[in-house]
């Protein structure tokens, strides 16, 4: 139920995260979910793409500093409502999220991607929950 | 071995004895003939007889690089030129060289302080020395030259170049001391492996290394491709050449010759004398020097001196490695700044590779000092708050070092440049903002 995410470090400074698009546009690299965090001196891309350990070679090939980390996926129907839904359960049982970032996969389908504290107690939580968790190979279909 | 145990290992009282005698020696033949110093004391109502102690020193003016370019070119010499067997010049990039003229004597002296030295790094009548510093006005060649003559070593004049020549002759010759600066003796290694040879069957003894700025992983660089320990020599051209001071088999400061060679440490900025320890601009005296006399010369060279018994056994005083020069001194709100103090406080932070860039700014009427940092994989976090963790601890390190606030800026890795030698690390936009 985890995701692999890979996380590279930007400098904030013009044209970086175009270099970085770049770079897996050249390596055909197919990016399933992105999302950037971004402080007034650097920001953090955040991936999930198919192939992880090769995207992070690939990268850090030309130069980026890329760590990668583990993400919980859970697929929401598309509409008002659904994500609190989620929060609520991590709420519930005084879960920290560190960070969330979501998209619409399909017509009538999003899916989030969770980056509890703890990872563990995350899912469990979740789980219990009844929130649709969804596996990394599901994703790389979409 | 010592090479001359008496001077080398001699009790202190008895060598500040003898220091005195040498100092007020030779500040009267300065005095009476050189016109430049005779002015230079009139100026400030000193004369000789009143260096009644060593710390006297201190009442005496500095000489400055820029005060040798106008006594050119033989302006300084102490001696009628008929007595000057040799001259030496610094390169001259800039200006006018400076000319530093030798008698006989002075050549012995030469000889003596670099066969020291050599033995320090344990070279005797058996080795063969490969020479790689350049034979000519550059004080160098000569310099290493006379004292591993001095030893009885069998010196191979090479020069620096013909690269390929030179590992040929270290195989063939089977050279037991190479003597390089650290930039030439990592390029020879790098091209020794591309020919092909085995650096470890060469069973060198020792590498002497100097007339360069250098850091602690080059020396390493060049210990681990040469399989052989690595000893700093230093010396500049205005006070002699190679031989001021050397490394013993400690690797742990230099011994300043100052039986030869008075060294001090002063504040650049107020030019006061600072306590033993302290880092600061050395300033060296020749005590014994015949043809050219230099009195308090500010090398611009930062280092700090530490007196102490040395496991070697000799008594001379230590410097430290120079850690950076004067030039390159900043002030921001008013404090003295020099790179090689934030470089000091970035080596304490693990993963973080010392290539920085300082940017001064004056956005208004107050100076703004940015440190940019390369960050590593070790540093990167994938969660902003720690990764301003990171930054707010690199940025506290730095105001233990300096005293002052900086502002530090991650940056993606090899984005700082990269030069050989002397990086340009500080970029001071205040001029500019007027
Ligand atoms: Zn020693």
């Amino acid at each position: 139920m985890k995701i692999k995410q890979l996380s590279i470090f930007l400098e904030n400074r013009k044209g970086r995260m175009r270099k970085a698009l770049d770079v897996l546009e050249k390596g055909q690299v197919s990016i399933r979910a992105l999302s950037l965090a971004d402080t007034s001196d650097f920001g953090i891309l955040r991936l999930i793409v198919p192939e992880p350990e090769g995207t992070k070679k690939l990268l850090e090939d030309h130069d980026f500093i890329v760590k990668t980390g583990k993400v919980v996926a859970v697929r929401m129907e598309d509409e008002p409502g659904s994500l609190g839904k989620i929060l609520g359960i991590l709420d519930e049982n005084d879960i920290n999220l560190s960070y969330l970032y979501a998209f619409v996969a399909k017509e009538d389908m999003a899916i989030v991607l969770l980056h509890p504290e703890n990872i563990e107690e995350g899912i469990g939580a979740l789980e219990r929950g009844g929130a649709d968790l969804i596996s990394a190979q599901e994703i790389y279909e979409l | 071995m010592i090479w001359n145990e008496e001077a080398e290992c001699m009790d202190q009282k008895k060598r500040e004895e003898l220091q005195l005698k040498r100092l007020q020696t030779v500040v009267k033949r300065a005095y009476e003939n050189v016109p430049h110093y005779k002015n230079r004391l009139d100026q400030v109502g000193v004369k000789p007889d009143d260096i009644k102690t060593l710390k006297d020193i201190e009442k005496l003016p500095f000489t400055s690089k820029e005060d040798l370019r106008e006594s050119y070119p033989f302006g300084m010499f102490a001696v009628p030129p008929r007595e000057i067997v040799e001259i030496h010049t610094s390169s001259g990039t800039t200006g006018k060289p400076v000319v530093s003229g030798y008698t006989r004597k002075d050549l012995d002296t030469w000889s003596e302080v670099m066969a020291r030295g050599l033995t320090m790094f344990g070279a005797d009548p058996d080795d063969i020395i490969q020479n790689t510093h350049g034979y000519g006005l550059f004080t160098g060649g000569f310099g290493v030259h006379y004292g591993a003559q001095k030893v009885g070593c069998t010196v191979i004049p090479i020069s620096t170049g013909q690269t390929k020549r030179q590992i040929e002759i270290m195989e063939d010759f089977n050279s037991s001391i190479v003597i390089v600066t650290p930039s030439y003796g990592l390029y020879l290694a790098e091209v020794a492996v591309e020919e092909g040879l085995d650096t470890e069957k060469l069973k060198l003894k020792a590498i002497g290394f100097g007339a360069e700025m250098w850091t602690e992983g080059m020396r390493r660089e060049l210990q681990n491709r040469f399989h052989a320990p690595a000893y700093n020599i230093y010396g500049l051209t205005e006070i002699m050449g190679p031989g001021i001071a050397l490394e013993c088999q400690e690797q742990d400061g230099l011994h300043v010759m100052e039986d030869h060679f008075y060294p001090e440490i002063i504040d650049p900025e107020t030019l006061e004398n600072v306590e033993e320890g302290e880092t600061g601009e050395l300033v060296l005296t020749n005590l014994t020097r015949e043809g050219m006399p230099i009195i308090r010369f500010r090398t611009k060279d930062l280092t700090a001196l530490r007196r102490g018994k040395c496991s070697c056994g000799r008594s001379l005083i230590k410097m430290d490695r120079i850690t950076g020069r004067t030039d390159d001194m900043l002030k921001v709100r008013g404090v003295a700044v020099f790179p090689s103090q934030v470089e000091k406080a970035l080596l304490k932070i693990d993963g973080i590779e010392p290539h920085y860039q300082i940017i001064v700014t004056r956005p208004q009427h107050l100076d703004e000092m940015e440190v940019r940092v390369e960050t590593s994989p070790e540093l990167f976090s994938d969660e902003v708050k720690e990764l301003v963790g990171a930054k707010k601890r690199i940025e506290n390190y730095i105001h233990d070092e300096i005293g002052l606030r900086v502002k530090v800026t991650l940056v993606e890795p090899k984005t700082i440049p990269r030069s050989e030698g002397k990086a340009v690390r500080v970029f001071d936009k205040r001029k500019f903002d007027n």
